[in-house]
């Protein structure tokens, strides 16, 4: 069960997030929004988001290390081909994906 | 600050607000509700699984209110790790919202003094909110915005320990491709929102270099892959995009 030290950590990783947050607020009145440094900001930004998102997909951690690589490739591109297809249907893309990922896991399809 | 001008700007939030904070509840209701819900039905199961307890994974969740670094600091505690490791680890995954808060605000200010407020509501900016907020905001009104963002995120906000409440509740209960999917929800929602919204050469460039630096440099070193990504990557997109515009100023 949890000791003490799972509240010691609670605070200081809320903390270690806050920070970035209240980081952004400060220095986000000081960039000019129209300004090259602002544009580079945001290609900072959309960089993390995508490498952390591929992360999740290719090298997951936790429960998802269990499914196959091919299997998630698969959901991902018929997720994106649905969006494509629906007219930018976000919702019936992400249940395309969500639910082809558990239908192929359930089936045992192994690619990789 | 002056009292007088400090007040007028209370009223103007309300009264041209109110319907925009409503319309924005709504929204976050709707299909990113979902998928927070969805997610965080996830980290419930994982908080039951790692024996910190329901009342600290629903601490973290409000508190805390970034799933990656959540995810990280749950299984880092699993594991044993040192505060020291943990806090490190919870810190670089989760240097992203810098970048992030930073490209939200002028959407959120626009023009007024930062103050107390864009303090406290920096707090509801996440991946979802974020690239969900990006998107709207451009579509309102300058002065509905803040409302429209506030009544948004910490609707999502709520959602998110609700779902952290029920996933504990539900874990072992679920079938296990079930628990897979609700994992999955999250990357995969985060690729579509990427998709639908590719916007300007420059943003492709940025999600493409990042995309393809992020698992490489994850595989080099794990806690600071994704700090490196963010500013290795989107600096190379930044001078790509200004290499690619000058030759075609040249060919023009």
């Amino acid at each position: 069960m949890a000791d003490a030290s799972i509240w010691l950590i609670l605070l200081a990783s809320a903390l270690a997030t806050y920070v970035w947050r209240a980081l952004g607020v400060l220095v986000a009145g000081r960039i000019d929004p129209d300004g090259p440094v602002f544009e580079w900001v945001g290609c900072v930004a959309y960089a993390l988001l995508a490498g952390l998102t591929a992360r999740m997909i290719l090298l997951p951690i936790g429960a998802l290390q269990a499914t196959d690589l091919g299997c998630r490739l698969i959901a991902v591109a018929l997720a994106v081909l649905v969006l494509r297809r629906s007219g930018g249907n976000i919702a019936l893309a992400v249940l395309t994906g969500v639910g082809a990922l558990i239908i192929l896991t359930a089936l045992g399809l192994r690619l990789v | 600050m002056d009292e007088s001008a400090n007040q007028t700007d209370g009223q103007d939030t309300r009264s041209d607000g109110a319907g925009a904070w409503r319309q924005g509840l709504r929204e976050g209701l709707g299909m990113p509700g979902l998928v927070i819900f969805g997610s965080f039905l996830g980290f419930g199961s994982l908080v039951h699984g790692s024996g910190i307890g329901l009342v600290a994974g629903l601490v973290s969740s409000a508190t805390t209110w970034a799933l990656p670094g959540q995810i990280a600091m749950v299984e880092l505690y699993g594991i044993g790790a040192s505060l020291l490791v943990t806090v490190m680890a919870v810190c670089l995954t989760n240097t992203r919202l810098l970048p992030m808060v930073i490209t939200l605000m002028p959407h959120l200010s626009h023009g007024r003094r930062i103050g107390w407020r864009h303090y406290l509501v920096a707090h509801v900016i996440a991946i979802t909110s974020w690239a969900v907020g990006l998107r709207r905001l451009a579509a309102l009104p300058a002065g509905d915005r803040f409302s429209w963002f506030t009544g948004f995120a910490w609707t999502l906000w709520a959602l998110s320990f609700t779902g952290t409440a029920i996933g504990f509740w539900l874990a072992g209960s679920l079938p296990a491709p079930v628990t897979l999917g609700l994992v999955f929800l999250n990357p995969c929602y985060f690729t579509l929102l990427f998709v639908a919204d590719l916007g300007s050469r420059l943003r492709v460039l940025a999600l493409l270099f990042g995309g393809v630096l992020g698992p490489a440099l994850h595989l080099a070193t794990p806690d600071w892959g994704l700090p490196i990504t963010g500013l290795a990557g989107g600096t190379a997109a930044f001078f790509a995009d200004r290499l690619l515009g000058r030759r075609e100023a040249h060919r023009g």
